[in-house]
């Protein structure tokens, strides 16, 4: 097992290397960066020359962009990002590493509790939806997973917002505290409870996003288990359907489920992009976002790599988790 | 409709009327045989079991909808009310805004404002017979534009999804065909695609694109399927490679090995259609996903750019983040865009899933 480990993570360097290449080329083919809108003004109000630009662009190593310019400037970086350094973001104006680490947390509790919800919510109606197959509760269900997988977050996110913040006016618009709100500093129970009120919204959109898929991932692997001989056994020993559903079933269920759930780090770290944009919620996919559009090569060079040493680890976890839940399963 | 046992498609569609067809055997003698039985093609038996679930039919309904709706649609807009998706209407309007105010003064009098102020407003034209959806902020027609919005979302998914699947094939038929070295180094590369963040790197190629000056802005609906095509071969690559390792062991393949075909013929004669079943059902199923990849970039602003009309743009009018007004007070502009959206992602998952169960009765998820 140690040496499929190993084996897994000399793999998962080759992918990481290969998958930074490939977003390094893509952001310095961007035309524009962040260095060039920010001296555009002055460039055109004649404070600073086009010279003071390339020169500015040196000290950050983005002035070359020729094939071998780009090759010196990511080898700078990946010796860099060996050491833990993954640069100052233009943003920012702080080391990418820190922005990420501020950030992260808030899209963390936003994405762990839509989790943990997804999780109560769609197993219990998988079970019941493949229990009673081609009944009533199934179509419904099936359907209404289907409908929560064919929505883009933005139009369900500007749907509640219609509904909830402006017909009703119970819920904030956007943020994540209340601008008009003035908290003492000791006052934490208030400034929890004004975060959470403000979550509850992205938090919903993220649930009925994710609901669909999971439950139907249940409902597909639990059928297949409730067809095995070994339920009929359990059947034919005259067990309570009960016994033979929760006990018998669902255990076996778990193997998949647990595989597919241990994959999901990164959506649970990396943020969720649109919707956190919509809700205007200060987490690292809203941060993301406005670095790209700005063309902050630095943080979004970080930001893409962790989320892509995320899915890489997500996925060595799955296999592993696999082999936990399932002593059949030999990795080799 | 759908606990009727499978694999019983030839015996159950008997006819009630009894067929008498004649044969004549070796020697001469003629016989008349009474069928019972009609032989079905494969195809026929996979769209009688496509055709006997209610959702596929359901699916295949709203996707009829919207084809017609975005593709016929603009041609008999253009005949009877003769303009496009960018005809600028100015609809004179006064909207009048009231704002009231009470409140208690220092001197202990309630004073009461009542303010009125009117506008001239050109735009966002309410619902009326000429404007079924009313207009937009640039004064064109919503209706007329979610037509147009419907004819890039299909063309891009499906041109994309058809680019996907050619690069897929070449791919993954090479590497699951030739094995050793050529499949180590076509996985390796697949398997950096899987970890490359599909939206991050979108918004980096969209950006890219649309801050290139000399790239024409209705050129960039090119470009954007090409990004869109790039993010997705992979998982098609994984799909007919592992099918196609699985196919190669079987006895119909050495058969065709002792005929001396070349391996291009063997690959895409005889591995690559016994693909073609988890490949369509694939491919409906990514037409959804790639209608919501587009749609998000249009909303982000980085799609089709602006006079043209697509479903992402036309919601992100409602995003609060450039003022509430549209989101409170305009669902006609953004909420029938939504609305199309979900009837075509959810069309083409059921249809999806119908085929599936049709072409595999065993693969039923």
């Amino acid at each position: 097992m140690w040496k499929y480990i190993g084996k897994r993570l000399l793999l998962a360097i080759v992918i990481l290397i290969g998958v930074s290449i490939m977003i390094y080329a893509l952001s310095m083919l961007m035309p524009t960066d962040y260095i060039d809108r920010q001296t555009a003004p002055a460039v055109a109000n004649g404070t600073m020359t086009l010279d003071d630009v390339t020169r500015l662009k040196e000290i950050y190593g983005l002035a070359d962009k020729s094939f071998f310019g780009i090759v010196k400037s990511y080898s700078t970086w990946l010796v860099g990002a060996f050491t833990g350094d993954l640069g100052y973001s233009f943003l920012f104006g702080r080391p990418v590493s820190t922005v990420i680490n501020e950030y992260m947390w808030t899209s963390f509790i936003l994405a762990f509790i839509a989790f943990i919800l997804e999780t109560g919510i769609s197993i219990p109606m998988g079970i019941r939806a493949a229990v009673n197959q081609y009944g009533g509760y199934d179509y419904t269900v099936s359907v209404l997973a289907m409908i929560g997988t064919a929505l883009p977050s933005f139009f369900l996110a500007a749907l509640l917002m219609n509904v909830f913040c402006i017909q009703l006016g119970w819920l904030p618009l956007q943020g994540l505290t209340s601008a008009t709100k003035i908290f003492a500093a000791d006052a934490h129970m208030e400034i929890f409870l004004d975060k959470a009120w403000h979550l509850i919204l992205p938090i919903t959109v993220l649930v009925l996003l994710g609901v669909g898929g999971l439950m139907r991932y249940t409902r597909t692997n639990m059928l297949e288990v409730m067809n095995s001989d070994y339920i009929r056994t359990a059947r034919a020993k005259g067990l309570p359907e009960h016994t033979v559903v929760y006990k018998h079933a669902f255990r076996n269920t778990l193997i998949p489920l647990v595989t597919m759930l241990s994959g999901s780090l990164p959506g649970l770290f990396g943020g969720a992009m649109i919707t956190e944009t919509v809700f205007a919620v200060p987490g690292i996919g809203y941060i993301a976002l406005r670095a790209t559009m700005q063309g902050d090569i630095p943080f979004i060079m970080g930001y893409n790599m962790f989320l892509a040493i995320l899915t890489v680890i997500g996925m060595l976890i799955s296999d592993l988790m696999y082999m936990v839940v399932d002593p059949r399963v030999k990795l080799k | 409709m759908n606990d009727k046992p499978k694999g019983t498609d030839a015996n159950s569609s008997a006819d009630k009327k009894t067929k008498h067809n004649k044969y004549t055997d070796i020697s001469g003698v003629e016989i008349i045989a009474e069928e019972n039985f009609r032989v079905m093609s494969p195809g026929r038996m996979v769209a009688k079991r496509f055709f006997r679930s209610k959702l596929s039919v359901i699916g295949l309904c709203m996707i009829i909808f919207v084809f017609l709706f975005s593709f016929v649609g603009p041609l008999i807009v253009n005949v009877t009310w003769g303009y496009g998706e960018t005809q600028v209407f100015k609809i004179e309007r006064i909207s009048s805004m009231v704002t009231t105010a009470s409140f208690e003064a220092a001197d202990g009098k309630d004073y009461n404002y009542y303010d009125e102020s009117q506008s001239h407003v050109y735009f966002k034209a309410p619902i009326s017979w000429d404007h079924w959806l009313g207009t937009d902020t640039s004064g064109f027609d919503i209706f007329v534009r979610l037509m147009y919005g419907g004819r890039i979302s299909l063309v891009i998914s499906f041109l994309v999804v058809f680019l996907e699947t050619a690069l897929g094939v070449l791919f993954g038929g090479l590497s699951g065909y030739f094995g050793k070295w050529v499949d180590q180094l076509i996985m390796r590369i697949v398997d950096i695609f899987f970890c490359l963040p599909g939206l991050p790197i979108l918004l980096i190629l969209s950006a890219t694109i649309a801050s290139i000056d000399a790239i024409p802005p209705e050129h960039r609906i090119y470009y954007l399927m090409g990004f869109l095509t790039f993010i997705g071969w992979a998982g098609t690559a994984r799909l007919v490679r592992g099918q196609i390792l699985m196919l190669r062991e079987q006895e119909y393949m050495m058969a065709a090995e002792t005929t001396g075909i070349p391996a291009r013929k063997k690959i895409f004669k005889h591995l690559v259609p016994n693909v073609m079943p988890q490949l369509i059902v694939t491919m409906t199923l990514g037409l959804g996903g790639i209608i919501l990849y587009e749609s998000t970039l249009s909303y982000l602003g980085l799609g089709v750019p602006f006079p043209r009309a697509a479903w992402g743009s036309m919601i992100a009018l409602a995003d609060p983040s450039k003022g509430q007004e549209i989101l409170a007070n305009y669902p006609n502009m953004w909420v029938p865009a939504g609305l199309l959206i979900i009837i075509a992602v959810l069309g083409f998952s059921f249809i999806g899933d119908g085929l599936r169960d049709a072409f595999d009765p065993r693969m039923k998820r």
